[in-house]
Parts: structure tokens; sequence; C-alpha cells
């Protein structure tokens, strides 16, 4: 649709009013199809989610990053939200702008911060600590592809360690990213905001269940969505699910919720994979099944962190359970279906 | 009847008359009074206002630009380094062409660490799109505010007053405040109408191609030239409410017949027209005191400057490597004339050095050593001061 609809809108010449076409839709798409995102792009379909979820009544603040960009190529734009981009690191900001000028006029409208890994762990970071210390009304959501996509893969924060990205290049002297991935939620934790959570796009109603629980809060709240990228990561654009799945699986990513800091709930692991099945799946990993000591020890090394985030959040299921990695977002017979 | 005000605090006073609706802002000196003052007025519930007190310059301006596209009449102050690290956003709020109003209380830029007055912050925005107005006195500078709301709104775009750090901002003076009936009947409630609306949504700052972006530029560049009606027409009319003018554009003073001219821009003037008061014996000049800086006021300019022979554009500001900022700006729009007057460009006052009464005698000397001007020269340096191969 057009970026701006008062000017000249191609929707204006349709012959049915927008709201006709939104209630014929099988549910609100805050994201349109057609924007430019790459096949299998896993932050465009966390932001339809999140977005389908939240519903209508929103304003969005949008970081600097590849989201920004696939959606809004002038003069055309895939929001049907009232939606803002400012610069790269001030998201949270400018949402808390809005949300203050929102609660100054009386409106119950929602603020919602989008942003990558980027906006959110690094370049975005001081302006998300204040506004959670501010206690703003926002529900801030990283999409979270551990690296710089929009620029061509950088390492970021996030970037999980041993990964290859363009400048964290595997060579004689290396094998990928040194450093470890941040540990941004245990630092959201600290803030102790009302609700803060991670989700997957391999667990769609999982996620949906975190927005609309977000959207209920009051006060900060913050999402960290799981979201591969094919073109970063290099993997299969139609491998998208089975890679986030994968990377709650072993343990890599864990699902978790918290409230005021503190753990409140998360995402049994049924049957753990062994890192190496996410792994390997992965261009950016190649480099660790080299036959190379080092890769060896790199792969010992990230088996020992999936095994400590499982050990660390009590992740190992004790039963088949509806919600858990098997059981989540599988529709059975008679009703049983979670969220 | 007169209040006696610390310039600071009748800033706050009459930024609450303009009734914002978010304030946001990092304390830095010298613009912390001004905030603070509106942090009281706030608190002690004579301000309807959401005051957020954030975590960084780069996000007072990000929080003003968020509360003004969620609609509501937003307002930020900082000074010196908190304008550098708002860069980025002030360049970005003024492409977005948001509404809003912030006060410079100009200091200088590091380093060496200083935190006197001059106007090398607000002189390194120069570029970012924003309207500039300077203030001479504290009263121009509470009058300049209540303008300035209507002239961002009308304009649709973000504008700086500038005032400098100390001089005005920490000085205690009898000062006529307006009243809430004058500034409400000046500044009618604002509802910004390319915000942003669930009803309406629209997408702000998207990515604009090569395709569209020379428009987008040629369309702020001209809403900045056409500014320049607006900045007189709310200069004539908040005049005809409170009975004080400053000239719209810039204002011309002193010696209106004089051939010799001095161009200034903020607090300096008091300090050159007390000087040529208290000294008959010196030649007698024409003050021109520029009040808008962007968009740069040329013609009004050049109907200025008709008639003189020599014109001296003091600074307190230069640009390392070529000289003076204003000057060169200042030479180029006179050098069409038929007989454009001799430009003499000097910078002084550079943090917070003291501009005494006797600077006006030194300005003078100038001309009267009867030397083609030098491009540039900072005149109160101290050779004494500096490494003999720089004297």
């Amino acid at each position: 649709m057009n970026a701006n609809p008062s000017k000249g809108s191609t929707l204006a010449e349709i012959p049915i009013s927008i709201e006709t076409l939104r209630s014929r839709q099988p549910r609100f798409r805050g994201l349109e199809s057609g924007h430019r995102a790459c096949q299998g792009c896993g932050e465009a379909l966390a932001a339809r989610l999140t977005t389908e979820a939240a519903g209508p009544d929103v304003v969005v603040a949008n970081a600097t990053g590849c989201l920004e960009v696939f959606t809004t190529p002038w003069p055309q734009s895939a929001w049907r939200l009232p939606w803002i981009h400012s610069v790269f690191g001030n998201v949270a900001a400018v949402a808390a702008g809005m949300e203050a000028a929102l609660k100054q006029q009386g409106r119950a409208t929602q603020v919602l911060a989008f942003a990558g890994d980027g906006g959110t762990f690094d370049i975005g970071f001081q302006a998300l600590s204040g506004m959670m210390e501010r206690g703003h009304n926002v529900m801030f959501v990283c999409f979270d592809n551990e690296a710089y996509m929009n620029t061509g893969v950088q390492r970021s924060g996030s970037t999980p360690h041993a990964a290859m990205t363009t400048t964290s290049p595997p060579g004689r002297e290396r094998m990928g990213k040194r450093h470890m991935k941040k540990d941004i939620l245990s630092i959201i934790a600290a803030h102790h905001i009302p609700y803060a959570a991670t989700a997957s796009v391999a667990f769609p109603s999982d996620l949906r269940k975190k927005v609309r629980r977000a959207m209920d809060t009051e006060g900060a709240s913050f999402l960290q969505i799981h979201s591969p990228c094919p073109l970063g990561w290099g993997h299969d654009g139609a491998k998208t699910i089975e890679v986030a799945r994968l990377a709650v699986q072993t343990g890599l990513f864990p699902i978790i919720e918290m409230e005021r800091g503190e753990l409140i709930g998360t995402l049994p692991i049924r049957n753990p994979r062994p890192v190496s099945d996410y792994l390997k799946l992965q261009n950016r990993f190649r480099h660790l099944f080299a036959d190379d000591f080092r890769a060896r020890k790199e792969l010992e090394h990230l088996q020992a962190i999936a095994d400590r985030n499982i050990e660390r959040y009590e992740l190992r299921g004790v039963r088949a359970e509806s919600y858990d990695t098997e059981g989540a977002d599988t529709v059975h017979r008679g009703g049983d279906r979670w969220a | 009847m007169p209040l006696a005000l610390e310039g600071s605090q009748a800033l706050a006073r009459a930024i609450a008359l303009c009734r914002p609706q978010v304030v946001a802002a990092y304390p830095i000196t010298p613009q912390t009074h001004i905030v603070e003052g509106i942090a009281k007025l706030v608190a002690d519930g004579q301000l309807d206002c959401e005051m957020v007190s954030v975590e960084s310059e780069h996000s007072a301006a990000s929080v003003a630009l968020g509360a003004a596209v969620a609609g509501s009449r937003a307002y930020t102050a900082s000074a010196s380094q908190g304008i550098l690290l708002m860069a980025e956003v002030l360049f970005d709020i003024a492409g977005l062409r948001v509404p809003l109003v912030m006060t410079c209380a100009n200091r200088a830029l590091s380093g060496p660490l200083n935190i006197w007055n001059d106007q090398q912050d607000s002189m390194a925005m120069r570029d970012s799109g924003w309207i500039q107005l300077y203030c001479a006195t504290n009263q121009e500078a509470i009058d300049t505010t209540v303008q300035a709301f209507r002239i961002a709104e009308r304009c649709e775009l973000p504008v700086m007053v500038c005032v400098d750090g100390f001089t005005l901002t920490h000085t205690l003076e009898p000062l006529e405040m307006p009243t809430q009936e004058q500034v409400d009947g000046f500044l009618p409630p604002y509802f910004f109408r390319h915000g942003l609306h669930p009803d309406e949504p629209r997408s702000l700052g998207t990515l604009v191609g090569p395709e569209h972006f020379s428009e987008v530029r040629h369309a702020h560049h001209h809403a900045l030239l056409r500014a320049q009606d607006e900045i007189v027409q709310a200069d004539a009319d908040w005049g005809e409410v409170v009975g004080r003018q400053y000239g719209g554009l810039l204002e011309v003073r002193g010696e209106p017949e004089a051939t010799l001219g001095i161009l200034t821009l903020g607090s300096v003037l008091g300090t050159l027209e007390d000087a040529m008061e208290e000294n008959p014996d010196l030649p007698r000049a024409r003050f021109i005191k520029l009040r808008s800086f962007r968009p740069f006021p040329a013609q009004a300019l050049r109907e200025a400057c008709a008639g003189l022979e020599h014109l001296i554009v003091l600074e307190r500001a230069l640009s390392p490597g070529y000289g003076g900022i204003v000057g060169p700006e200042v030479q180029a729009v006179l050098a069409g004339q038929s007989s454009p007057p001799k430009i003499y460009n000097v910078a002084a006052g550079l943090g917070g050095r003291d501009m005494s009464l006797e600077l006006y005698g030194r300005l003078v000397d100038l001309i009267a050593s009867g030397r083609e001007p030098e491009p540039f020269c900072i005149i109160d340096a101290d050779p004494m001061l500096l490494p003999e191969e720089d004297r």
C-alpha cells in the first residue's frame, strides 16, 4: 500500500474500502505481503506474527535494519499500522516519546518498538535500558537474527560464539566469532520490568501468546524473537522453521518467560538434540566441521553452552506435554491445543 | 510589571506558557536551569506535561521526535556536547519535517573541555535543516520562544532558539513575562496533521531512494526559505500582543546612517551598544543583529547593508582551516551588489573569553588602520599566550 494514504493512494482507486478489506481478512494483518524480504526471512515472519497478535490499535517505532528497508521502499509501504523509522540507535526513545505523548493525550493506543539485534544489543542498548528504567508502557520486540544482516552480515553482540560473519571470518588464526553471544535477557531481567520473554518463529502460538501477554502488561515489556536469516546464516530458505526449531531443541536458544526479572516459565525440551544437528544446516558454522582440532574444541564448547542453558533454566522435559518442544503448535484431535 | 528573573527561570516559565505536552531533556551546563525550572513547574502541578528525564541527549531529541509525531507539542533543550550527541537525530527531525522547539544554551565544544559561552555548538548544526534564531537579550529569548512554537507548527519545521550560555541563561534581570491569555491567544492547541494515528496508518521515515531523494531535499530547502515570511509574521503578530518586536529576520540598530557596520549574533550586541555610547569620540556604527541564521535572510541583509563602506562580521565560532562561518555567507550575499562594503571577519569571545567594552574600540581600529582586511582573525587572542610561530 501507499506509504502516505492521504497522497494519491493507489488503494483509493480500488472500489472497496480499507475497512471492508480489513474485515474480510481472516485476521488483522499489520504487515502486508508483497514486501521485499528474502525468501524464508525469519524476521518478516516474526513481524507479521507479532503485529497480527498486537492488533490495529498500535503505533510502531522501527529501528534501522532489514525490516525497515524491505517494508518501506518509498512510495510503497507494507505496513497497515502507523509506523515511523527514525535512526538506528534510538527506537526505544522514539517509542518512549510516543508513549509519553499518548499518555498525556489520554489515548489508549499501545506503542511497539521493533529492532534487530544490533538495534537492541549494541547501538540501541542505552536507549532501551533508559526506556525500561523509566517504565514506559512500550512493548520492545527484538528480532534476533544474530548479526548485522542489512549491511551484509557483520558480527554483532548477539552473534553466537564461533559463528562466521564477514567481520568474524574463520581463518588460520580464528574460528569465527571469538566472543560469546551477549546474554541480553539477563540484562533485561536486571531492569525488573513487568514482563520479558523469548520466543521463536518455530513456535508461533507461543509467540502470539507472549505478544498478547506483553500487550496486556502495564509498563515496559521485552520480547526477543529468534528469527533465522537464510542469507546470513547460510541455510536453505525453506528450512527457516526447521533451523529455528532446532535452535530451541538443542538448548542454544532457550524459550523462557520472566516477570520482574524472575523466571516464571519455560518451554521444556522433550528430546534434546545435539548442537551439531542445528549447526550443520548453516554455512556460518561450516568451519566447525572441518577435520581440525580447534573445530572439534569449538563444537564441544557450543555443546557445553547448550547444556548449560538446559541446566540453568531446567529446560529438560520430564514427560510429554502439550506445551513442550514437540507438543507446542501441534493441534490434537479433541482440542488439546496449547494456547 | 517586570519580574527579576534568571534567564533560565524565565525561559522555563515561557516554555510552560506555551503548554508543551512532552518535554524531554538530559542535563548539561548551561542548559540545566531551564529544564530544572520546567520539572519544578510539572512537579507543582502548574504544567500538565509529561516530563521525560532521559539517559542521553540522543534520547532527549528522540523522545521529543516520538512525542511530536504522536501529535503532541514537544520541547527539548541542550548545549555543546549534548547538541553534538543529538546531531544524528536533529538532522532526522528536520528531514522528516517534524515541528518541535528546542533551546540551545550556547556553549563551546570540546576539546579541550570548556563549559563557557560561544556559538560553536549551534553553528555545527548549521546544515541540519533546523530554523535557527539567535537572541540578544533574555527578553528576546522569552518572546522568541513563544514565536518559535508558532513558526515550527505553521512551517512544519523544527526551530532552535539559541541563547548565549551564562551570559543570558544565568543572568538575573528584570523581565516582562507574557500572560497565559496572551500566549494562548497567539498559540492555539496544535495537532500534527502528518503524525501517527491508527485511524490513518502512515509510514514515516521510510527508505527513499535516488528517485525521490532530491525532491525531498528540494522541498525541505524551500520550506526553510519560505519560513522567512512566517518568522517575520510571528514577530509582528506577537509584537502586537506584547508591544515588543525584534525585527523579524534581523534588526538594524545603533547609527542607521553610519557607513561602518557591525554584524553580530546573540548577546554581544548589548556590550557593543554600551561601548559606542560611552565612547563618543569613536566612530559610530550601524549594528546589524542577525536573528535568523537559518533561513539565511539574503534580501533583508542586502537592504540592511545598503550604504555601508565597511562591515565587520563578529562571530562566536569558526571553521578551523577556513575562517569564519557567518562572514563568508554575508560576503556571498553582498557580492553581487553595486558597491559592496569591505568585509572584516573576526571571531571573539570564544569559550567564554570576556568581551569587554574595549572590544568596540578594537573593532573600530580595524577600519581606522586603513589596511586591507585579513580574511579572518580571532581578534582577542593574546599573542603572549601563543607559541612563537603562531604570533
